[in-house]
């Protein structure tokens, strides 16, 4: 009976997966062979291997890279300082809080701070300094984009710093490991899915990142994600924006086998436990 | 088990609640019933006050709307589940509205005010007799520049922009048709070219001004020029005067070379549900007054040739937005080029894009 019952509760979550993952993923595959006419063709795979396309496509993953080394190299010092601090619940809610709030408008808002006339540019003529030119840069662009995912990196990265046992760092460190040495070849090791994990919500959506590459960088980066809005919206060639959305999907599969969790090491971890 | 249920009792029991006092609030303010117009227009664009006033005047009930591009609201319209009775596109996407059966033919006789209607404006290419459209603004395309941070151009000329002194300075639309009309234009060519070997060599011509090239971008350019955050920019002409509206030191040229003409047009869309009152109120904004206050208040060019004696003169006046007739002349409106030639369009908009670094 038991049992009968779980299969039937689990009819909604198959369907909603037939719905909303599985029929999505076939029709854009399936849009991606229909050219302007709705004919069968190749031609967008072909256009696809064309320097435009190419070009974007290492640009995409050149500033996906550096979006994610960034986010990483301030959420894991941040995420080590919470799990030690006292309120660590209430600070690490003020640091979700800001992603609650719609992206569009944190990036408005980043138009006016980083503007000729905004509070960086005050600061940097307060200290004697000529204007600088920082919106529409790609420094610029970096920064609102590490700004926005910060919060998807601090999240997994804090749960596995939080689980830690404390105990082993205390052996560690009774061994006679130095602090570094504790870090690198005890703490690192045992939180590396919770890396992973981050670097999958982060180098992901960094990939197809769009309205920011318009508002902060003024299209002087273009992310496959632009051309996708283009391609659907402008041009009315969808099918050339499935194909591009096709290749999006097999950089992603690529990139979660590469971060995927190793099943052998997580049994293993179990064990020492 | 029961924790779940209880919560999706809850959920639905809160919806409930939320849809019903939805549904009290739109009845006591008069949105139900069947004497609804829905208008679907641009953002900004028209003078709120005059909704009331068509209210009042008619007793219909207007509920507005506002889209971002012409895309956006075809595809809207064209997937159905809308009841749009008004929409405001431009020329080209009229065409392609015709062509795919979107658009009701409007009745001539239930729309007397057509009369005011400047005769230059009327019986374009995109719609022979004005039988789907009714022209509600005009204007064209040119560049917006700071004369106080700009001293030496007047951008009589094209070619000004790849002048290197603008390194770093220009501000173009994110508009295919805006910016390869540009290259098009500098060189001479229509910017209705088919011609693969002319947007060849536009995106060719347009690489070289990359240098010069701040940045891409939408309607944010207003605040920027604005505020003086920047120097030069590439827009309408209806944008240029909300701009120098707000800052004294900003005006707006069209070059010599020619440029896009461009008229966006009250239609009634085939999900239409209200054709009495659409017509209604297309001859209510057609009325000489309304649409005198109504161009004061956007500040784009009306059409309408008996508003413009009720305008201020200095405005009808200014040839930066009304044009006289030997400008217009050089002036193009966009043809609807089908969307193999559009996609080649975006291709070497994308190419151009590629190119600014």
């Amino acid at each position: 009976m038991r049992k009968k019952g779980n299969l039937l509760s689990l009819i909604p979550y198959y369907i909603w997966i037939l719905l909303f993952v599985i029929a999505p993923i076939l029709l854009v595959a399936y849009y991606s062979l229909l050219d302007l006419h709705g004919h069968f063709t190749i031609e967008n795979y072909k256009n696809f291997f064309t320097s435009v396309y190419l070009k974007m496509t290492l640009s995409s993953f050149w500033y996906a890279f550096l979006i994610t080394l960034f986010s990483l190299l301030v959420s894991y010092p941040a995420a080590y300082f919470i799990t030690k601090l006292k309120h660590k619940q209430l600070w690490l809610i003020l640091i979700i809080i800001p992603s609650w709030i719609n992206l569009l408008l944190k990036t408005y808002a980043f138009i006016g701070i980083f503007g000729n006339k905004g509070p960086i540019n005050a600061f940097v003529q307060a200290i004697g300094l000529p204007k600088q030119q920082i919106l529409f840069t790609d420094i610029a662009f970096v920064f609102v984009a590490v700004y926005i995912f910060i919060p998807f990196m601090i999240l997994p990265i804090f749960n596995a710093l939080d689980k830690l046992n404390p105990a082993l760092i205390d052996a560690s460190r009774d061994l006679g490991a130095s602090k570094f040495t504790t870090l690198r070849r005890v703490v690192i090791p045992l939180t590396m899915n919770g890396i992973k994990s981050g670097i999958q919500a982060v180098f992901i959506p960094s990939l197809s990142l769009f309205m920011i590459t318009r508002l902060i960088a003024g299209n002087r980066v273009i992310t496959l994600g632009t051309a996708i809005e283009e391609q659907f919206l402008v041009t009315q060639n969808w099918g050339m924006g499935s194909t591009i959305a096709v290749f999006l999907i097999i950089f992603m599969l690529i990139i979660m086998l590469f971060t995927g969790e190793k099943r052998k090491g997580a049994v293993r971890n179990g064990k020492t436990k | 088990m029961k924790a779940l249920v209880r919560a999706t009792i809850g959920i639905l029991l809160v919806s409930g609640v939320l849809m019903y006092i939805a549904h009290a609030m739109d009845t006591t303010s008069g949105k139900s019933g069947k004497n609804i117009l829905t208008v679907y227009n641009w953002g900004e664009y028209i003078d709120p006050a005059l909704l009331k006033k068509f209210e009042k005047e008619t007793g219909i009930h207007v509920v507005y709307e506002t889209f971002d591009s012409n895309e956006a609201m075809m595809t809207k319209i064209e997937q159905g589940g809308t009841n749009y009775d008004i929409a405001v596109p431009s020329e080209y996407t009229i065409e392609q509205m015709k062509e795919r059966h979107l658009l009701k033919k409007i009745d001539h006789s239930k729309v007397p005010n057509l009369k005011n209607i400047e005769p230059d404006f009327l019986n374009l290419d995109f719609d022979k007799d004005n039988q789907y459209s009714i022209p509600y603004f005009w204007g064209t395309v040119g560049i917006v520049y700071n004369t106080k941070m700009i001293k030496n151009h007047n951008f009589e000329s094209w070619d000004e922009l790849w002048d290197p002194s603008l390194k770093g300075k220009v501000i173009l639309v994110d508009s295919a048709r805006e910016v390869m009309g540009v290259g098009l234009n500098s060189m001479g060519k229509s910017l209705n070219s088919t011609d693969s070997h002319e947007l060849q060599a536009a995106t060719n011509k347009l690489i070289k001004m990359a240098p010069n090239v701040k940045a891409v971008i939408g309607d944010e350019v207003t605040q920027l020029m604005i505020n003086g955050d920047a120097e030069v920019a590439l827009t309408w002409s209806g944008q240029a005067a909300d701009m120098m509206y707000e800052n004294e030191d900003l005006t707006y040229s069209v070059p010599k070379e020619g440029s896009n003409l461009w008229f966006d047009n009250m239609v009634i869309p085939k999900t239409s549900k209200n054709i009495d009152g659409a017509h209604k109120f297309i001859n209510f904004m057609l009325d000489p007054k309304v649409a005198a206050q109504n161009a004061d208040y956007v500040g784009y060019s009306t059409p309408n040739r008996a508003a413009l004696k009720l305008l201020d003169p200095e405005v009808v006046n200014d040839e930066r937005y009304y044009p006289p007739k030997e400008v217009r002349n050089k002036l193009h409106v966009y043809k609807n080029l089908g969307k193999q030639k559009i996609g080649e369009y975006n291709e070497q908009f994308l190419k151009f894009k590629m190119s600014i670094r």
